[in-house]
């Protein structure tokens, strides 16, 4: 029941930088200049590559102990990183709702990004400093290298469109009503989280950064209210289902196509 | 054999293994080869396999495959025949591994190479550009486009003085 519950976490962090990385290669192409499509489509790889690592560890500790297959049916073999993206549904995947939610404008997207960033910064910081297991803490390390400059990207983005115009005031506002009550079930752990984290630490560190931020992007910091929650243990929003459509849809229907 | 011998011998081996490894490249910077690069940490026997152990330069990085690939029918055509690569994540991979004759050879291939990495690696926002020497007409007059550029590696910046844009290997 322990290694369960050690694997599930490790499936939800994978899952946290897949569905992400998803939503922010959405952008590819259609950023609003080229530095800005190449930066979200270059934390999009990070995001990926950081997936990869919690993908190829939860396999390798699923195929240790021969856990029951993902989706409950034979999925054939061993267990490995691309079966764990491509073949589970979407019940099983235990991504934030915040990660999932649509890309909607650049305003959007940036915000998204920097709550995100944000959790996650901290949250590395707590897995390289504190876990006891030590690929779990390796790749925190990694990624947390990576993570230093989306936090960096994403907080100077919402301070210039905080604090730029009408227009992008205005839209940065709006992003927030949309998002903010996703970003409470980040701090409230689902059983399979409790015994590791401190997610109380992460919250007090995560809401002084969001609340520097905002004061120089000129930005609200909303009242504590009800929040969304769900995604942790697999009741997402109607979002994540499109999402897996589109990710899933050529191994679903060509099973085992390379390219 | 005595101890000493042994240890020379291996060391030996070793050190073939690694002129060998200066022949792989890494496929997006086709100048550095993957000792040039510090991603191969540890060359090991294990009786008569040989282990090479390498850590990705960034999580994401889409050569990591084919430069494992690269290595393994390099020394395959060297006549070595049990060969497994690993990959480890830490400590993780720096800037700071690159050798001084990989950052030369970036230079004259026309990407600026990283800095010591004191110099930035913060979250301060909005800081100042670093310091970053055009690689074509060598002036300290320049200035980042972008931090994020062709790959995940890379910066972009564009010198003020000869106006040509070029790639920064950034501080990692």
């Amino acid at each position: 029941m322990k290694q369960d519950s050690f694997i599930y976490y490790t499936l939800h962090l994978a899952d946290n930088a897949l569905i992400l990385g998803h939503r922010n290669s959405e952008w590819c192409g259609h950023g609003p200049v080229l530095e800005q499509d190449i930066a979200i489509t270059n934390i999009s790889l990070d995001l990926i590559g950081q997936a990869r690592n919690f993908y190829q560890y939860a396999a390798k500790l699923m195929n240790k102990q021969n856990a029951p297959s993902p989706n409950g049916k034979e999925v054939g073999g061993e267990f490995t990183e691309d079966k764990l993206a491509y073949l589970r549904d979407v019940r099983e995947f235990k991504n934030c709702l915040l990660a999932e939610q649509p890309n909607g404008d650049w305003a959007q997207t940036i915000l998204r990004q920097f709550f995100f960033s944000t959790y996650q910064f901290y949250l590395y910081r707590q897995l390289q400093e504190s876990h006891p297991d030590e690929q779990l803490a390796a790749i925190a390390a990694k990624s947390l290298k990576e993570v230093t400059y989306h936090l960096r990207w994403s907080s100077e983005w919402v301070i210039r469109l905080g604090d730029g115009t009408e227009e992008s005031r205005k839209r940065m506002l709006n992003a927030l009503e949309n998002l903010w009550p996703y970003t409470g079930e980040l701090f409230v752990p689902a059983a399979y989280e409790t015994d590791r984290m401190d997610l109380k630490n992460i919250k007090e560190q995560w809401a002084q950064k969001v609340k520097d931020i905002f004061s120089e992007a000129t930005l609200p910091y909303p009242a504590e209210g009800w929040m969304h929650t769900g995604g942790k243990t697999g009741m997402h929003t109607e979002q994540l289902g499109f999402i897996l459509a589109e990710l899933q849809f050529m191994q679903r229907a060509y099973p085992n196509s390379e390219w | 054999m005595s101890r000493t011998e042994e240890h020379t011998t291996v060391s030996a081996e070793t050190k073939k293994i690694e002129m060998i490894l200066e022949q792989v490249h890494d496929p997006e910077v086709p100048v550095l080869s993957v000792m040039d690069l510090g991603i191969v940490r540890d060359i090991k026997w294990n009786n008569d396999e040989l282990e090479v152990i390498i850590t990705p330069t960034y999580s994401g990085c889409p050569a990591m495959d084919v430069i494992s690939l690269s290595i393994k029918m390099t020394l395959l055509s060297h006549g070595y025949k049990k060969i497994k690569i690993t990959q480890v994540l830490s400590p993780a991979w720096t800037t700071d591994w690159m050798s001084e004759e990989g950052k030369r050879k970036l230079a004259a291939y026309g990407i600026a190479p990283p800095n010591p990495k004191q110099q930035v690696c913060n979250d301060k926002l909005f800081a100042p550009d670093e310091a970053v020497q055009c690689p074509h007409c060598h002036s300290y007059h320049t200035h980042r486009v972008s931090e994020f550029g062709s790959t995940a590696c890379k910066a972009l910046y564009q010198c003020d003085d000869c106006k040509e844009p070029f790639d920064y290997f950034k501080c990692h």
